[in-house]
């Protein structure tokens, strides 16, 4: 628990990656972790607060609003830098490839950030993997139910066995170096068309 | 859609060894949805970065935050950015700042500020006239806002885009010509350009100075009315540069040679006004601009919605892509950047942060590239040529940056107390 008395704010849109963040962050022994979702306030927040870390998506156009907030030295008393290791460059392109970023306080010794940053370079990388498998997933289903509507136009229209109707719609796709969904759209778009 | 634009280049301009040699033939070029982003999206689009043997991969980004950190962690080759952004990266200015410099200017114009209908007709009531110039305006607002502090009421939120912006240095000027002073009087927060719109539409700000085409878009909703253009302010104010990393240029001279010459040549295709129906219907793609292309001409035109009762005014070079050398990165534009951040309290003057600020903009590399360039001095005098003149009427002499700022009844002072703080 020998981090446990970082204080630590994420800022995400994504209530669902960020309360990932947040799990990721309370099973490495942080107890003094604040999840916002929208950056309205913030410069309060941040003064009550005083996070040693602030995390934040890349995605979120309201990064310049945070800078803005850094700008005024004057009232945000403590300075707050960019990233853990300046020369550390490997970590720093799989922060930006996986879209988070990172304001740490000046002064903070590395080895004890580096952890957080790598976790939530980690978190979100899973999480994308996660979106792009759900809509893959997704548009497989979309292909098979087409698939299917199309055989079934077939079968009714050329009087067709499911077997056939498959077999053609695949000959077809072979033929014109085609997906056999791209070829069953065609049939269901000219289906609807025709009749 | 935009390849035919222009003819194919000719076999005969095959890339030279240099650039080959310099393996960078696929620069890739952040940039921010907003029209002054035109001329790199041509060059990449119309064939002219393909002319000089390069492929412009343009990557379209959310804040300028992220412009600058992806491009000093070498994710962008090049990036369309706010001309202070590389006097602020010279000064150590900003969250993480990293040497940038920038060799060409995207033009200039395209800024306005936008008041919210609301408050507007207050202006109004103080006696505003229907069509007044910016320095009416921003006199009658200074009554409006004395009214308000005397009825108890809030000072409005003005938005503007990033703490080192033209928008931010421009909104300040016009206030404080106005007798406002912009740290006390009212409350500048950071909106991004393409929520500036809803952000007055739910009152959630009361005004802004944002690029094309935001400003028309909210005047067309019937939520603002545009009360100055950038070219009341001043007419050469620097805006929008291409930056990059001087270690990157240094060791790709003949890369920077050739984009400046595809720049060049996109700057003059896009000033020419039998080309902005292409222009308009290139930006207005859903992977650039987004935003409607009726709207998009009406901005190249200069002709200004200035609310949603027909109320118009045209503004004759309201963009100036090419023409009058736009493109050279003047050295006393970085110096006037420079004394507006010494003037709101950004930096602390000395020669040699002024020095600094001097070396983000590199007037060397374009004149190699392009053999020419403006034949005043580097170092004019702004602000004293016929139609090209501050709203104030003050003049800045580059070379006496202390006593420039000191003469501004309305600046930043240390000893005033504190600012606002919210963002």
């Amino acid at each position: 628990m020998r981090h446990a008395d970082l204080t630590i704010l994420v800022i995400d849109e994504n209530a669902i990656r960020s309360s990932i963040i947040e799990e990721g962050l309370r099973e490495a022994g942080h107890l003094k972790v604040t999840v916002i979702h929208e950056v309205n306030g913030v410069a309060r927040i941040i003064e009550t607060l005083k996070p040693d870390v602030i995390i934040i998506d890349l995605e979120n156009p309201n990064r310049d609003m945070m800078e803005h907030l850094f700008q005024l030295t004057r009232t945000v008393s403590r300075p707050i830098a960019m990233f853990v290791d300046r020369s550390d460059t490997a970590s720093i392109e799989a922060a930006v490839d996986a879209g988070v970023s990172a304001y740490i306080v000046d002064g903070l010794r590395k080895e004890r950030v580096k952890p957080i940053l790598d976790m939530a370079v980690s978190r979100f990388n899973a999480f994308s993997r996660l979106q792009r498998e759900l809509a893959e997933a997704k548009s497989a289903l979309e292909e098979r139910k087409v698939v299917e509507r199309a055989k079934g136009i077939m079968m009714k229209m050329r009087g067709l066995s499911e077997e056939e109707a498959f077999a053609l719609l695949r000959q077809t796709a072979m033929n014109e170096k085609k997906k056999i969904a791209d070829i069953a759209q065609s049939v269901v778009t000219a289906a609807g068309l025709l009749t | 859609m935009t390849s035919t634009l222009v003819a194919p280049a000719p076999a005969l301009n095959a890339p030279a060894q240099g650039a080959r040699s310099e393996g960078a033939r696929v620069l890739r070029a952040g940039f921010i949805p907003l029209v002054d982003a035109s001329v790199l999206i041509v060059a990449a689009e119309c064939g002219f970065a393909a002319r000089e043997g390069l492929t412009l991969d343009l990557v379209r980004d959310v804040s300028w935050a992220n412009v600058r950190d992806r491009l000093a962690f070498r994710q962008f080759d090049i990036a369309h950015m706010l001309s202070p952004m590389p006097v602020a990266s010279m000064l150590g200015l900003g969250s993480n700042p990293s040497p940038t410099i920038t060799p060409f200017s995207l033009g200039r114009g395209g800024n306005a500020i936008t008041l919210s209908t609301r408050l507007f007709a207050r202006m109004r009531d103080a006696g505003a006239p229907e069509v007044g110039d910016a320095l009416t305006n921003a006199r009658v607002l200074r009554r409006v806002l004395d009214d308000m502090r005397e009825a108890g009421e809030a000072p409005p939120t003005f938005g503007v885009t990033y703490p080192f912006s033209s928008h931010n240095y421009e909104f300040r000027y016009w206030l404080a010509a106005g007798g406002i002073d912009p740290d006390r009087d009212v409350k500048l927060v950071v909106v991004p350009p393409p929520m500036t719109s809803d952000a007055l539409a739910a009152g959630a700000i009361d005004g802004f100075c944002v690029g094309a085409p935001w400003n028309m878009v909210a005047s067309e909703r019937g939520v603002g009315r545009i009360v100055a253009a950038k070219q009341d302010i001043w007419p050469s104010a620097p805006e929008k540069v291409v930056g990059m990393r001087p270690d990157w240029a240094e060791s790709h001279p003949e890369t920077v040679s050739r984009l400046l010459v595809a720049l060049d040549a996109a700057a003059r295709w896009c000033d020419g006004s039998e080309n902005h129906d292409d222009l308009a219907a290139l930006l207005a793609q859903p992977n650039y601009l987004s935003a409607p292309v009726d709207i998009i001409r009406r901005v190249l035109a200069g002709e200004f919605s200035l609310d949603d009762t027909g109320e118009r005014r045209v503004i004759p070079d309201y963009f100036t892509f090419h023409g009058g050398f736009s493109n050279y990165p003047r050295p006393s534009h970085a110096l006037w950047t420079y004394s507006q951040m010494l003037r709101w309290g950004q930096v602390e003057w000395s020669q040699a942060s002024a020095e600094k600020a001097l070396s983000a903009y590199r007037p060397d590399l374009y004149r190699a590239a392009l053999g020419t360039g403006p034949e005043d001095a580097d170092l004019r005098t702004e602000g004293v040529v016929y139609g090209d003149r501050f709203m104030d009427g003050f003049t800045f002499d580059p070379r006496a940056i202390p006593d420039y700022v000191a003469a501004f009844p309305v600046r930043y002072e240390q000893v005033s107390g504190p600012v606002n703080d919210d963002a």
